[in-house]
């Protein structure tokens, strides 16, 4: 494949990507890269084109310029020079190659725990019934919900929920996982068990990007910070630097300040 | 298609559609009028009724709800007189019938706003010492009226285009215009275009007004 | 009087059979072309979007004793001759057929962004959103008013009379004309009317209550 020939060593490789709505430019020369294993967290105020970031990631969002290449291959797009749109099987296909966790859930409702997670490995994994469930059980015990797989959505707490939504995506082992602000509709008591659970799947060496506000969970489980402002990457670097109360850089010390006067 | 349009004739005879439009508002426009009386005693009623009082109602409402409007129209007009000493012309039968025909749905649109009327008001009510009529009268009734609205308006746009039913019974609304046209004139597809086009025109310019009245109201609140 | 009707009981039940085969017709009929409509106004490219959105504002807001009338005589003058029958369904057709497409739509637009969203992040492709999320939980949505509007089918098909053909109010309608019976007659005809229909209702319920599921 000729894309990959070039391709750097990062697993997930964002370049110069911008965006606008309209007049809004929501991402500004946006470049980022993941490294396979690495778990990569991006935080910044709302309205800093965090959650578009990732949604350009596995194109819920189409980009207007720039390229975002996983493992080597463009993503939405066939060339990145062009902007012509990858064919709807392609785009599918590269879809299931990024795991994504939705703020908002999004489980089927009218699926089972189970059935949430078989979907994808029957329709686009192609394994058969009694093969999907059998993964939909063991993820479903990786995030501690194996006596739950025949419930409906509807009959979860929002914690088990989003777990369910974790496994769903882990189920179709992705390259890489992102997390869009997993715990932010979950009652503070129930934020623990969900963030459990990435914190596992970080030690067995899943690569992440996720965007949150648990601020102390980014500091612990990150290998690096990115901090965003106004739709561009405002500074990047290991928890300790980025997190430090003494950093340098102006925009970050007043978020981090304000984060702190509202969460203290 | 060999078939030309020619509009002279229909222009010529159009006081046919004109008159009949008008009268196809105006038992619209009493038919709801009535029925909303209806509908507001037998809700009101229905909400703080005991059961026999209950079934009756809800007999009524049923019983409109699955029988064919036409049927009623001919029930009123041509079956009622052979029983009970009454006579009245096609108008005032059909008005009749399509009055006690949108009080069953009324009575639906209005028991279900009744409903809707959050308890904290009515509590507020109570606090305030207002006496069970009075709440009635002044929490929940403009309550339930703001909330009932819409469906009030939609009401009111579905019984226009019924009354087009009234033909049956040779009332002359624009329906009847409409087949006087076509069989003196058989200018066939030209009278039906023009009908159409009048009911389409009067049936979004009422919709647009009704909802003009209705923002209105909302936001006079 | 009593052995008046006995007598026409057959010839009535001859025009309820009528009746319920145009309203079936008009039911199968329209749910096929409404859904296939109904998913075109969604999911269409513009034009079609277009043409479905007119065609759906405008057939609601003729009387369907009009569209009759109009399919009716007016097709003639276009070429295609129909049989009565045949223009009645049409006409009854027609206008269920713009209901559905809003119930169609209104069901698809009820499924929040999400789910859609989810779907493509797990990887299914256009046509498998469609079939195994967004479908399942519009199909939910959909059944209540649709099958409320069944009745309404029922109730419209009475207006095939007016074209002369014998449905069961044409039914009654003609054995007044011979007895002179005009009150029992058309009680006895409510009367049935009302049977089917509330059985159909009831029948509704319990069909929505075991596909119902617990929403979130």
């Amino acid at each position: 494949m000729s894309d990959a020939t070039n391709a750097s060593s990062a697993l997930l490789d964002v370049r110069d990507v911008s965006k606008a709505f309209g007049a809004v430019e929501v991402l500004r020369s946006v470049s980022l890269q993941v490294k396979r294993g690495e778990v990569v967290t991006v935080i910044g105020p709302s309205g800093s084109g965090k959650t578009t970031l990732l949604r350009c990631v596995n194109f819920l969002e189409s980009y207007d310029s720039g390229s975002i290449r996983i493992d080597g291959r463009e993503v939405g797009y066939r060339e990145a020079g062009t902007r012509q749109r990858r064919s709807e099987r392609d785009l599918a296909a590269m879809r299931a190659e990024t795991g994504m966790v939705f703020q908002s859930f999004n489980l089927f409702p009218h699926l089972t725990a189970a059935g949430n997670i078989m979907l994808g490995l029957t329709k686009v994994r192609g394994k058969s019934q009694s093969e999907a469930r059998k993964a939909a059980e063991h993820w479903l015990g990786r995030v501690g919900l194996a006596h739950k797989a025949d419930s409906l959505p509807a009959e979860l707490s929002g914690g088990q929920q989003q777990r369910v939504g974790i496994a769903r995506a882990v189920a179709m082992e992705p390259k890489i996982l992102l997390l869009d602000e997993i715990t932010s509709a979950l009652d503070p008591e129930l934020v623990g068990e969900v963030l459990a659970v990435v914190r596992s799947l970080a030690e067995d060496g899943m690569t992440m990007l996720m965007v949150t506000h648990e601020m102390a969970f980014a500091r612990d489980a990150s290998s690096r910070i990115v901090f965003m402002a106004d739709g561009g990457v405002s500074a990047v670097g290991p928890p300790k630097e980025i997190l430090a109360a003494e950093t340098s850089n102006e925009r970050l010390r007043t978020f981090l300040a304000r984060f702190r006067a509202s969460h203290f | 298609m060999g078939y030309a349009l020619n509009f002279n004739l229909i222009w010529r005879h159009f006081d046919k559609l004109w008159g009949g439009l008008l009268l196809s508002l105006e038992l619209a426009v009493i038919s709801i009028a009535v029925g909303i009386v209806i509908g507001l005693v037998l809700a009101v009623w229905y909400v703080s009724a005991g059961r026999v009082v209950r079934a009756t109602i809800a007999a009524y409402v049923e019983f409109i709800r699955n029988v064919p409007l036409i049927l009623l129209v001919y029930l009123v007009f041509y079956g009622l007189p052979t029983v009970v000493d009454l006579a009245y012309s096609a108008p005032t039968s059909f008005v009749l019938t399509l009055s006690v025909y949108s009080g069953a749905y009324l009575v639906e649109v209005f028991r279900s706003g009744l409903e809707a009327v959050p308890r904290g008001q009515l509590d507020a009510g109570k606090a305030i010492g207002l006496t069970p009529w009075q709440r009635l009268l002044h929490v929940r009734l403009p309550t339930m009226l703001r909330i009932t609205l819409p469906a009030l308006s939609n009401t009111f746009i579905s019984l226009f285009k019924d009354t087009s039913i009234a033909s049956v019974i040779s009332v002359p609304e624009l329906t009847y215009g409409a087949q006087w046209i076509n069989f003196n004139t058989f200018r066939i597809v030209e009278v039906y275009l023009v009908t159409t086009a009048m009911y389409l025109v009067t049936g979004y310019a009422l919709l647009f007004a009704l909802r003009l009245v209705e923002r209105r109201f909302r936001a006079a609140r | 009087m009593l052995s008046q009707i006995l007598y026409a009981l057959p010839f009535l039940a001859q025009g309820f059979a009528v009746t319920l085969w145009v309203s079936l017709l008009v039911v199968v009929l329209s749910l096929i072309v409404g859904v296939l409509l109904g998913v075109g106004l969604v999911y269409g490219p513009a034009p079609l979007r277009w043409v479905v959105r007119i065609f759906s504002d405008t057939i609601r807001g003729i009387p369907i004793l009009v569209l009759m009338f109009f399919v009716y005589y007016g097709l003639p003058a276009t070429g295609l001759h129909l049989p009565s029958f045949w223009a009645a369904v049409l006409a009854l057709t027609l206008f269920k057929t713009a209901q559905v497409v809003e119930y169609v739509r209104g069901a698809v637009a009820s499924i929040p962004k999400g789910q859609s969203e989810a779907a493509m992040a797990i990887g299914l492709t256009f046509s498998q959103r469609l079939t195994s999320v967004i479908f399942p939980q519009a199909f939910r949505r959909f059944l209540p008013p649709w099958i409320n509007g069944v009745t309404d089918a029922v109730k419209g098909s009475a207006l095939v009379s007016l074209l002369g053909i014998t449905d069961l109010m044409q039914a009654i309608n003609q054995v007044i004309g011979r007895t002179y019976e005009a009150m029992p007659l058309y009680i006895l005809g409510a009367l049935i009317y009302f049977a089917v229909n509330y059985a159909l209702s009831l029948a509704s319920r319990r069909l929505e209550r075991r596909f119902a599921f617990i929403r979130e």
